[in-house]
């Protein structure tokens, strides 16, 4: 016992984590700027939009994450010479938040698109009913239903965003839980099961409240029909 | 409900104008950030001859891509069986009518898909490999399929429990008027109509698997990327390498996804009149990692 918690004094396992929920967070804003749009591209009236929009969905759904954050550090990193920090290790993780965005965008584009079907028809006949064209009747009467419709699904695409950020690992930020866990245990094998139990309540820790806040919210926020 | 016939009417002459100019503009941008990305990747020398011809020769095949691709196949196929098996008898559990059972199958379940595969795939992988149960070298391989099983079980588990509750109660009040016990309705009347439902939900599953099974590549496991990887380094040509590699899971599992949509289409006759589980569980779980 005084073994497993001498660890703590020698490995910070909360900075470890708080790198996961930063990459996270502004994973998450990007993922959601980007899926909007690729989902509005999707609903748009125009083809080639359409298409661009599946397209995305298609190849960055299809893809393993591991392979763009491997790209990412292997590829964007070190051939192509793309820095997006001055400091090398802050390069690696803005390269990691774009690995992580691009790929759950694609998504929340499917979420948002499955709270666009809980939207009935007759709200859309309403809203051209009254004049509005395409933008300002997605942006006044779809959208706000369609996200309120689409809370469960984004909830769930945060949830594997914040478990997936361990991922990032095959992106060389080697600060993140999953790289720290592995040092840990390399370092004192004969605590590997404490250690492993420890990470994956960080991460139970972590994810259940979002996963009751989601659904908490969703049932609030649902459009009474 | 289709998402184009919510948002527009039929277009009329100047909507048509409209759309035919937004098409263009939508063509434009779309070549556009092709060319910047196209001339990107050629001012850094990855559009020459010298990068792609490797891909025409047979030994990049032989030695390289089918390897790692048969190495992935084999963890993908391993860990289907194992995660339905592993989903059934949990799913199952959850349902049971004996309380701690479906209380020790819900900690279970809650807990497996809470925690990121990675992280089981690191911890079995350390700890199979220093216990000394396992031979060293297969230690990745039983790790990559160990985590992908006790994950995807357990999201396969939700799956069989959404699709059983799912069911018209009639299903299970008629098992029990002729004479079932609740497990026995359960095995033989409920879980087999719930698996049909289901199928859809599950080959999206499977892509999921597939796709994780990439994650091997953290622990050493020689699955096609780490075999690209080894490839690019050799040959020089990382990124093409990993744009194949990326090129074959994608058309992998394009084509499972496609056969989902057309099953749950197919399958809809044999569903209807119920609740659209399977479609419901695609939405509930878009993440799908």
């Amino acid at each position: 016992m005084e073994d497993y918690l001498s660890l703590f004094e020698t490995y910070d396992v909360l900075a470890a984590f708080w790198v996961n929920i930063q990459l996270s967070f502004w994973a998450a804003i990007c993922a959601l700027i980007i899926g909007t749009v690729l989902a509005l591209f999707r609903i748009s009236p125009i083809p080639s939009l359409q298409w661009f929009g599946a397209a995305y969905v298609n190849i960055f759904r299809n893809t393993p994450l591991t392979i763009i954050l491997a790209f990412g550090f292997l590829g964007l990193f070190s051939v192509m010479q793309i820095s997006l920090a001055a400091d090398l290790n802050a390069s690696l993780f803005r390269i990691a938040i774009v690995g992580l965005s691009v790929y759950h965008a694609a998504f929340v584009c499917e979420a948002i698109r499955s709270g666009v079907n809980t939207v009935p028809l007759g709200q859309a006949e309403a809203a051209r009913a009254i004049g509005l064209s395409f933008l300002p009747a997605a942006r006044l009467i779809i959208l706000p239903q369609a996200f309120r419709g689409a809370i469960a699904p984004l909830g769930n695409v945060l949830i594997a965003l914040i478990k997936n950020s361990t991922v990032a690992a095959a992106g060389s930020v080697a600060t993140e839980a999953s790289s720290l866990m592995k040092t840990m245990i390399e370092f004192r094998s004969d605590l590997v099961i404490p250690i492993f139990l420890t990470f994956a309540l960080g991460f139970v820790i972590l994810v259940i409240p979002i996963g009751l806040l989601t659904t908490w919210a969703s049932r609030k926020l649902a459009v009474a029909r | 409900m289709s998402a184009q016939q919510v948002l527009f009417d039929a277009p009329g002459p100047r909507a048509r104008r409209n759309i035919l100019i937004g098409n263009i503009v939508g063509v434009l941008i779309v070549l556009g950030i092709l060319a910047w990305i196209i001339a990107t990747l050629g001012e850094k020398g990855q559009l020459e001859a010298s990068m792609w011809t490797p891909f025409l020769e047979a030994r990049t095949w032989e030695f390289f891509i089918l390897p790692g691709l048969a190495n992935t196949l084999k963890a993908a196929a391993i860990a289907i069986v194992t995660s339905v098996v592993f989903g059934l008898i949990f799913g199952v559990g959850r349902l049971s009518h004996l309380t701690p059972v479906r209380w020790v199958a819900g900690v279970v379940v809650e807990f497996l898909r809470a925690v990121p595969v990675l992280l089981m795939m690191i911890f079995f992988w350390l700890a199979l490999g220093s216990s000394g149960a396992v031979p060293p070298q297969d230690a990745p391989f039983i790790a990559v399929v160990v985590a992908l099983t006790l994950y995807n079980g357990s999201v396969i588990a939700e799956l069989v429990r959404s699709g059983v509750q799912g069911l018209p109660t009639g299903q299970r009040e008629a098992g029990m008027a002729i004479g079932l016990t609740a497990g026995q309705s359960l095995r033989s009347i409920e879980v087999p109509q719930a698996l049909i439902a289901m199928l859809p939900a599950l080959i999206s599953q499977f892509v999921v698997i597939l796709k994780d099974s990439a994650l091997g590549f953290i622990i050493t496991y020689p699955e096609l990327l780490q075999y690209m990887r080894r490839l690019g380094v050799g040959e020089g040509n990382i990124i093409p390498s990993l744009m194949v590699a990326a090129a074959i899971f994608i058309i992998i599992n394009f084509g499972l996804s496609t056969l989902a949509t057309r099953l749950s289409v197919l399958l809809s006759f044999r569903t209807k009149g119920r609740k659209p589980a399977a479609e419901e569980a695609i939405a509930m779980d878009p993440a799908s990692t």
